[in-house]
């Protein structure tokens, strides 16, 4: 008997859209020019690459198109950005960013650190995931080159106040780089009307495919080019394009605009749906983030006292896609580094599980969760140490850690 | 996801003595730090014979780690302590078809949970001295702290010593960037403590070999493995410091010196062996072939291929000649 699959991990990926791949396919055969060469053949190849331009100049909001940088992600143009603003500053030697930022982010900052000397400001969060504030008043300075703030974070979907962050930054004088990745498609956003100097984006989170993304650069920042050696997207991005991947993301954004409205309200009736129904059927639960501010798709639950793998594990064989903040879940052993700086404890953050969700989800994908989700629970409840009779156990149960 | 065989599959969906056992007289309860698991044992023992009577398990965890909590529990039935005390971490993961190298310190977790429980029941304290910490070497599975580890008492300086003492980096060789961070963090930290001279310490990036750390054999034709496969019998070698290094003899040698060195490797190896049950004795020298018969616990071991690649890098490194060690049965005496 084969369960019906339900796909609740859409902030790890989206299934690519068929108008999407359908706009695409030309681009690997008979429009396979090359934009750059002065034949025919490029000719109408360039066209697609400006148009779709123009088709995400309109999802972001920007003021002119030649703002937006094809690359080939999220992580690119996080690294493209940061680099960037740290050669393009002389003088200016700090980076400010979050404790809850992608890896992208993270890691590019350590980086920087270890090999140029830069001094990185990882600015905290609350217990529901909120940026404090007075934390990154304290720490922007004349010597901040770079303020690098996530738009919304991937694991609790919490919205950061990007347009007011970017502010404070602009008055110091330093450059605002956000990681939409997230964010866009899924929020409304008017970047010609903010101060945000730089956004990242991805293809393969908004149904577009992957490999593709780009970064949004304001006219007028400074800007160091990542990849050298050709004169593609103004000399921003050396590299032949990737035009199917372009034309892609473009249908993508055209697709995300028109519907952002309706599709949003749909998205979050589902979410809310799902996260009040487990909340009522399983005890000793509660949502993560801050649920007052956060994207309309994403819930990320933490069960207590049991581990997420061996959720998804249980989960998966009913056919249902989430993902965990659990250590076992990450190659690295690493427990979610979000969920440990809002200060979830352990035993609940590696039982978090966040559900992710998309247009193409049904109200018949809720129910086959709420189903089969307390049954769940409940038995790996009665495994676990932690859990006697159906209440906590951590007082009596207190393991040797090696 | 996790390549998981059938049996941890097998072992997780349908967990074997899970749940509380009431009259439990042995009880283990421990956790692994590097991933927060915790796993509770509990043994009812007979007094009198020493035997495992019952067994069952609470373990907060993973897929694998339920599995290998369950698969102790199946390993110690009906056995008694000191039998049961004989299981390593290695059975538990033999028993469930192998696990990730990421997941092998679940397995470990399920070895000291038994340590706890037998400490237990013999009214004993138990501490644990594992460490762990981030994975490095995916390959052949060698974390932060067995990194570290090694470096502290071999007093190890190179990529290539560290590889040779813990594997690490051996295979595939990706880790080295990892490997160099904790080399460097680990010497300076040693220095700082006065046990290494500053100018021995590794620095990152500093090496004179830009093609690489990790080199191909430089004997050739000798083989086609990579000289990093080094048995788990592979004993580190004192070769490395600088004044035996230094000392080593140049290639030119007469068959008799040679023979000589060939002789005194092997007598250096044997001890290690003889530790594991096994031994090997030196048969013949014939231009660049040493036959060599594994002998004892060697002969049957799956990782026999892999001593004989350790004897030969060690013969290779100290002489100098690219030898190549072949295995030879059991001759009838």
């Amino acid at each position: 008997m084969s369960v019906r699959p339900v796909y609740l991990d859409n902030n790890a990926t989206t299934k690519v859209d068929e108008r999407v791949v359908a706009a695409m396919l030309p681009y690997f055969t008979e429009q396979f020019g090359n934009p750059s060469s002065m034949h025919a053949f490029g000719a109408s190849v360039g066209g697609a690459v400006r148009d779709a331009r123009g088709k995400l100049q309109r999802l972001l909001g920007s003021e002119f198109d030649h703002e937006i940088v094809f690359t080939s992600g999220g992580t690119e143009s996080n690294n493209a950005a940061l680099l960037s603003a740290i050669e393009a500053s002389p003088g200016r030697s700090e980076i400010i960013t979050t404790a809850v930022e992608h890896p992208a982010i993270l890691a590019t900052c350590e980086h920087l650190e270890k090999t140029r000397g830069i001094k990185v400001h990882i600015i905290g969060v609350d217990a529901r995931g909120r940026l404090d504030i007075g934390a990154y008043r304290a720490a922007l300075s004349e010597r901040t080159a770079l303020v690098s703030i996530m738009w919304a974070n991937n694991e609790t979907g919490t919205i950061n106040p990007v347009a007011d962050l970017a502010e404070l930054a602009k008055a110091a004088g330093a450059l605002f780089h956000t990681d939409a990745v997230q964010a866009v498609g899924k929020v409304p956003i008017d970047l010609k009307t903010t101060s945000i100097d730089m956004l990242s984006l991805s293809g393969h989170k908004l149904h577009g495919p992957k490999g593709i993304g780009a970064l949004y650069v304001r006219r007028g920042v400074r800007f160091r080019s990542l990849l050298k050696g050709g004169h593609q997207e103004r000399g921003r991005r050396a590299g032949t394009e990737n035009t199917p991947g372009i034309v892609g993301l473009g249908v993508a954004a055209e697709i995300a605009h028109a519907n952002l409205a309706a599709d949003m309200s749909y998205i979050s009736g589902l979410r809310d749906r799902l996260e009040k129904g487990l909340l009522q059927r399983i005890g000793k639960s509660f949502v993560t983030g801050d649920t007052a501010n956060r994207l309309p798709n994403t819930s990320n639950i933490a069960f207590e006292f049991i581990e997420g793998e061996a959720i998804l594990l249980l989960l998966n064989r009913a056919g249902i896609a989430a993902s965990s903040g659990s250590a076992c879940t990450s190659g690295s052993l690493e427990p979610s580094h979000v969920l440990r700086a809002m200060g979830v404890p352990y035993t609940a953050a590696h039982g978090a599980i966040r559900f992710s969700f998309c247009r193409d989800n049904s109200a018949e994908d809720v129910d086959q969760v709420l189903n089969a989700m307390p049954g769940i629970i409940e038995r790996l409840r009665e495994l676990s140490p932690f859990w006697t009779e159906g209440g906590a156990a951590t007082s009596t149960f207190q393991p040797t850690y090696a | 996801m996790w390549d998981y065989s059938d049996k941890v599959k097998e072992y997780f969906f349908e967990p074997r003595n899970a749940g509380v056992l009431a009259d439990a007289n042995a009880i283990g309860e421990v956790g692994a730090i590097a991933c927060g698991d915790a796993l509770k044992l509990m043994l009812k023992v007979d007094p009198a014979t020493e035997r495992i009577e019952a067994a069952k398990f609470q373990t907060f965890g993973c897929g694998s780690a339920i599995a290998s909590s369950s698969a102790l529990t199946e390993l110690v039935i009906g056995k008694t302590i000191d039998e049961a005390l004989k299981l390593t971490n290695a059975d538990i993961a033999e028993f469930l078809g192998g696990l990730p190298p990421e997941k092998m310190h679940c397995s470990v977790m399920g070895y000291e949970a038994l340590q706890a429980a037998v400490a237990n029941f013999r009214g004993e304290a138990w501490s644990d001295d594992h460490e762990e910490g981030a994975l490095i070497c995916k390959c052949f599975g060698v974390d932060e702290g067995m990194l570290e580890t090694a470096i502290r008492v071999n007093k190890l300086t190179t990529l290539e010593m560290v590889t040779f003492y813990t594997k690490a980096g051996g295979s595939c060789a990706t880790c080295a960037e990892g490997i160099e961070a904790v080399l460097a963090r680990v010497n300076a930290a040693m220095v700082a403590e006065g046990t290494l001279d500053a100018t021995a310490a590794f620095v990152a990036g500093a090496s004179t070999d830009p093609s690489g750390v990790i080199r191909k054999p430089q004997a050739g034709k000798a083989t086609n493995r990579p000289v990093f496969e080094i048995s788990d019998d592979f004993v580190p070698l004192e070769i490395f410091n600088d004044e035996i290094r230094a000392a080593a003899p140049k290639p030119k040698l007469t068959t008799l010196q040679k023979i000589r060195l060939v002789e005194e490797v092997v007598a250096e190896v044997r001890p290690a062996l003889q530790r594991d049950g096994g031994d090997c004795e030196l048969i013949d020298v014939d231009g660049d072939k040493v036959m060599l018969r594994l002998k004892g616990a060697c002969v049957n071991c799956q990782l026999a291929s892999m001593t004989v690649n350790g004897v030969q890098q060690r013969l290779m490194e100290r002489t100098g000649l690219p030898l190549r060690v072949v295995p030879v049965q059991a001759a009838a005496h």
